[in-house]
């Protein structure tokens, strides 16, 4: 055991320390931190009033046309001729110019700036003619806008899961979002640092300092503390990453907007659609942890994280002491890769019918599951499902590991030979 | 007393048959030469030892203890194939070798130094590997197979890729450590070496020994009365007992002749023989060199 901690730290300090690693663990971060500044950026300075001079010929509009998406309209009696000029000298956003007007057939309104208006601008500025239009046609045909108002109903579904103990109400767009988000996580750490594994042991093997090293330690041990190793590092950039993005958002973008919490959550509503969906958003996450049993969920997602790491990093080493090259890796990657993919194409599947067959079986088996699994649990899933999964990918990464653990200590000592599936076959056959 | 000694030691690989039957032991503080052509079976029983692989069958026992995971520690390993990581500094690289081999991390920098002072090495230990030529990594690997002051040293080709300077320089360390007790097990195709520094010799061909034994009782097995003689003038003829095998003339008037003792005669009855006829300028008995003993004896193997 302490050849094993000797080896995985090694592989932990000689990762953590490098350039690359430094690099993609501070700068991620600030990318993601710096881009959501940049949103809020342009929400705050987009919700600067724009003044909008207008002239109206028609005599329907004054009074009744509001500003939304932050104009501003003011009405002015200039002839055009001269308010052009001051468009020009860029004294104000823009000139909406109408004519006299017929209600039913709107035509000639003309708006005038010195750049080309922003789609938020000119929408904003349609809006606001759009609905004193439609209220000015309403009084004509009669009807009073309140009895209008009052046709307008607000029906919500509620959606009741029967199957726990307790009723719960599921809210799908949000346990999609919650499942398919850990269910990535999970891919991409078992890609990017399976595929590191299949790498070290590559260089360990092409450069020849693999046999100094078995004739010190035992050839399973050597790879168990690589695979632990480099499972450290990716935790630890996992971690890293939440911590620095966090705090980026949380401390620059109040800087940004110049004003605290207040600014903060306008801006953010600002990023929102409308105050509408923000406030249904907000529900909406309050139901989830409110009914999401989040501690089964993070202790679902660490237990898959590095059941699925440690399933998958054992194959990837096995391939890695089976080449020669990095080019000879492709034909053994895709058995290992086509799981992965099946798993990210059944995505839309499982969300549709997350206890269906389909979704049964790939969340039980060890292949699929810490990606199938985790996007089921937002959904409940019952409990001796969740058990059996588990315990099969324990036996599943204890498999692989064994089987690697055979294969590898034959593969790292074989130079040039030709290897085919048949030949590591034998491998694993092989006794001592 | 034997440092190790293996018995019966069969490796088969999928095709062939690497080691057959092969029984050896090598005496305590020797400097013992492994010999024999490519893919005779040198590295198989290197690796065996080491329990990198294991036989088939047969048994080996160090110490008179069967192998096992403790002796990982009081073993030194210098593969044929070595590599080192190139990212590394020399330092940490010796560290993490040498604590590999169960030394503690205090003691270990303490020796690292003393080698470093040894070899005049003293501004190498936070160098990168990949600055190194391929001949100071040599070194470097050649400190970490001995720092942990192992009993038993096995090197596989350790002069491989060494200038005469440096390769003389491990050879100074090889005698230096069986001074002080260790045991040295090495592979080489370089036969000046073996000749130089080994006590024992043992040569495997195709998986079986053919030969083994100290170096100088195999010598002796080979030497067949053959004497060289360096003289002025020709030898006419030798009376009965006593075969010239060939003449040369090497310079003006300086003669060697190869004379063969067929009977019971000693070298003096050959001296006396030739003292009459010609002005002797050296006589010395041929001992084969180990690199005739080598040729001579895969040659044979190849033709029986």
């Amino acid at each position: 055991m302490d050849k094993i901690w000797l080896i995985l730290s090694r592989e932990y300090i000689s990762r953590v320390k490098k350039k690359s690693f430094l690099l993609a663990t501070f700068l991620t971060p600030l990318f993601f931190g710096g881009l959501y500044a940049v949103a809020i950026y342009f929400a705050v300075s987009d919700s600067e009033e724009k003044v909008v001079k207008v002239i109206d010929e028609s005599g329907l509009f004054a009074g009744k046309l509001e500003g939304r998406n932050s104009v501003v309209f003011e009405f002015v009696s200039d002839p055009i001729d001269s308010a052009r000029k001051k468009v020009e000298k860029g004294n104000f956003d823009g000139l909406l110019y109408i004519k006299d007007l017929d209600v039913n057939d709107p035509q000639g309104i003309n708006f005038y700036s010195m750049s080309t208006p922003g789609i938020d601008l000119i929408r904003g500025v349609n809006r606001s003619l759009e609905a004193v239009v439609r209220d000015i046609k309403i009084e004509r045909m009669g009807f009073t806008k309140s009895a209008l108002d009052s046709l307008n109903t607000d029906v919500e579904i509620t959606s009741i899961n029967l199957s726990g103990e307790d009723e719960k109400e599921g809210n799908a767009a949000i346990a999609m979002a919650v499942g398919t988000f850990s269910g990535m996580l999970i891919y991409m750490f078992m890609l990017i640092y399976g595929s590191q594994v299949m790498r070290g042991v590559m260089q360990e093997k092409t450069s020849k300092i693999v046999e100094i090293l078995v004739s010190s330690v035992r050839p399973f041990h050597l790879m168990m503390g690589k695979i632990l190793g480099i499972a450290a590092v990716g935790l630890t950039q996992f971690v890293l990453w939440i911590v620095l993005t966090v705090s980026i958002i949380s401390f620059v973008a109040p800087m940004i907007t110049d004003g605290g919490v207040e600014d903060m959550a306008a801006a953010q509503s600002e990023l929102a659609q409308s105050p509408e969906a923000q406030n249904e958003l907000l529900a909406a996450i309050d139901e989830v942890v409110n009914n999401i049993n989040i501690p089964l969920l993070v202790g679902s997602f660490f237990f898959y994280f590095l059941a699925g790491y440690l399933f998958y990093a054992a194959l990837f080493a096995m391939i890695g002491a089976v080449v020669d090259s990095e080019a000879d890796t492709q034909q053994f990657m895709l058995p290992i890769m086509l799981p992965l993919i099946a798993s990210m194409m059944f995505l839309g599947v499982i969300i549709k019918d997350p206890s269906g067959p389909i979704a049964f079986w790939m969340s039980i088996i060890p292949f699929f599951s810490p990606i199938i699994m985790m996007i089921r649990i937002p959904f409940d899933v019952p409990l001796w499902e969740l058990a059996l999964s588990m315990f099969l990918m324990v036996a599943g990464f204890i498999g692989t590991t064994w089987m690697a653990g055979r294969v590898y200590r034959i593969g790292i000592l074989m130079h040039g030979a030709k290897v085919n599936y048949k030949v590591i076959f034998k491998w694993l056959m092989m006794k001592n | 007393m034997d440092i190790l000694s293996a018995k019966g030691i069969t490796k088969r690989y999928a095709n062939h048959l690497a080691l057959s039957n092969l029984d050896l032991n090598v005496p305590d503080a020797s400097i013992f030469g492994l010999l024999g052509p490519n893919g005779a079976g040198k590295t198989t029983f290197l690796r065996i030892i080491n329990q990198i692989i294991y036989a088939d069958e047969g048994s080996v026992t160090i110490e008179d203890r069967k192998l096992s995971q403790n002796h990982i520690e009081m073993i030194g390993y210098l593969p044929e194939e070595r590599g080192l990581y190139k990212k590394m500094k020399v330092g940490e690289h010796l560290l993490y070798f040498a604590r590999l081999k169960g030394l503690k991390r205090i003691e270990a920098i303490k020796r690292i130094k003393v080698w470093f002072r040894k070899f005049d090495i003293p501004d190498w230990l936070d160098k990168k590997v990949e600055d190194l030529s391929k001949g100071m990594q040599q070194k470097v690997q050649f400190i970490a197979t001995v720092l942990h002051e192992p009993k038993l040293i096995i090197l596989d080709e350790p002069f491989s890729g060494f200038d005469p300077i440096n390769a003389n320089l491990i050879k100074d360390e090889i005698l230096e450590l069986r001074e002080k007790g260790s045991t040295i097990i090495f592979s080489t195709h370089r036969m000046e070496s073996v000749e130089e520094l080994c006590d024992h010799i043992a040569l495997i061909n195709e998986g079986v020994k053919v030969l083994d034994g100290p170096k100088k009782e195999i010598k002796n097995q080979f030497r067949n009365n053959t004497f060289s003689v360096e003289h002025l003038s020709s030898i006419s003829s030798l009376p009965p007992g006593f075969e010239l095998n060939s003449s040369k003339n090497i310079e003006d008037n300086l003669l060697v002749s190869e004379i063969h003792i067929t009977d019971n005669s000693k070298p003096n009855d050959l001296l006396q023989a030739i003292i009459q006829q010609t002005e002797i300028r050296s006589f010395s008995e041929m001992i084969p060199s180990v690199n005739d003993i080598f040729i001579r004896t895969v040659k044979e193997q190849a033709h029986g």
